[in-house]
């Protein structure tokens, strides 16, 4: 057993126990922070995967952007120090039977799957230029067009979230009255 | 790094995903539902990169995969969130079980 065995031992319990409390939590903000800490765990078993450039997208997009997002509106919507309704027990404990039966259903299949073909005879190395490159090139294994479409998709959620959130026009009756007052 | 097998990544990320269906189960407030299926789409980004890095090396398509769904993701959280403090304000609330006008 080396160190890079038992980091990765350490990251995945990081990631899993903040996992764990994230779901089970009963503060809805200590609920927040625990998944602050899993999806940092994620992050650094990228970094131990070798994968620079996507640890670096998950810490700025996940950490820097939703869990903030999440957090914001936690404040806007919520009593943050009061403590939610626990679900009744029943429900409790089917749910994590469930999930339970879940993980050793799939785990025994990954034991005892026998077909990953270790392929190996290339070095794996993602560096950003060779990312940007194949992101944008429009050959047979290019990701040109994808690209494009969560660009537009990216657009729309933009506008779609303004429309949503944003609070209903006053009728021209009333603004005619405010102006008035003005 | 070869001492850890393929098969040690994929436990951690499936012990995650189903860690998410329990929070889904179980919360019955959209924001920490939200959270759950974060989690969730964070076990299936792992299963992406393990499966790039050790079976197919010479190719980048999952990693390309994972930024997609990142993408996605954001947007999904920004609407979902938009829409949790739409109801917010027309509910007073933002539990799963006071929102029942289209229930039946």
């Amino acid at each position: 057993m080396n160190i890079s065995s038992i980091l990765f031992y350490a990251i995945s319990a990081l990631i899993l126990g903040a996992g764990i409390l994230a779901v089970t939590s009963v503060k809805i903000f200590r609920a927040a922070i625990w998944l602050l800490f899993s999806l940092v765990g994620i992050a650094a078993l990228y970094f131990w995967m070798q994968v620079e450039f996507i640890a670096a997208i998950q810490i700025v997009v996940y950490v820097g952007g939703i869990v903030v997002l999440i957090i914001f509106s936690i404040f806007l919507t919520q009593n943050s120090g009061k403590e939610m309704n626990s679900p009744a027990l029943s429900k409790k404990i089917f749910s994590a039977l469930a999930a339970l039966f879940g993980t050793a259903f799939v785990h025994n299949l990954i034991v005892h799957y026998e077909g990953f073909a270790f392929n190996s005879a290339k070095p794996f190395n993602p560096n950003v230029a060779e990312i940007g490159t194949q992101m944008l090139s429009t050959t047979s294994h290019g990701f040109i067009l994808p690209f494009e479409v969560v660009s537009m998709l990216l657009l729309a959620a933009m506008v779609g979230c303004i429309v949503i959130a944003m609070r209903p026009a006053i009728s021209t009756s009333e603004s005619n009255t405010l102006n008035n007052k003005d | 790094m070869q001492e850890i097998p393929l098969s040690q990544i994929l436990f951690v990320s499936t012990a995650l995903f189903f860690i998410g269906m329990y929070g889904l189960f179980t919360r019955r407030n959209l924001i920490t539902m939200l959270m759950s299926i974060e989690l969730m789409l964070n076990s299936v980004n792992i299963n992406f990169v393990a499966f790039n890095k050790y079976l197919f090396p010479d190719n980048l398509d999952g990693l390309f995969f994972t930024l997609f769904i990142i993408t996605i993701a954001a947007a999904e959280a920004a609407v979902a969130i938009a829409i949790i403090i739409n109801l917010y304000r027309s509910h007073h609330s933002i539990d799963v079980e006071d929102a029942t006008e289209m229930k039946y």
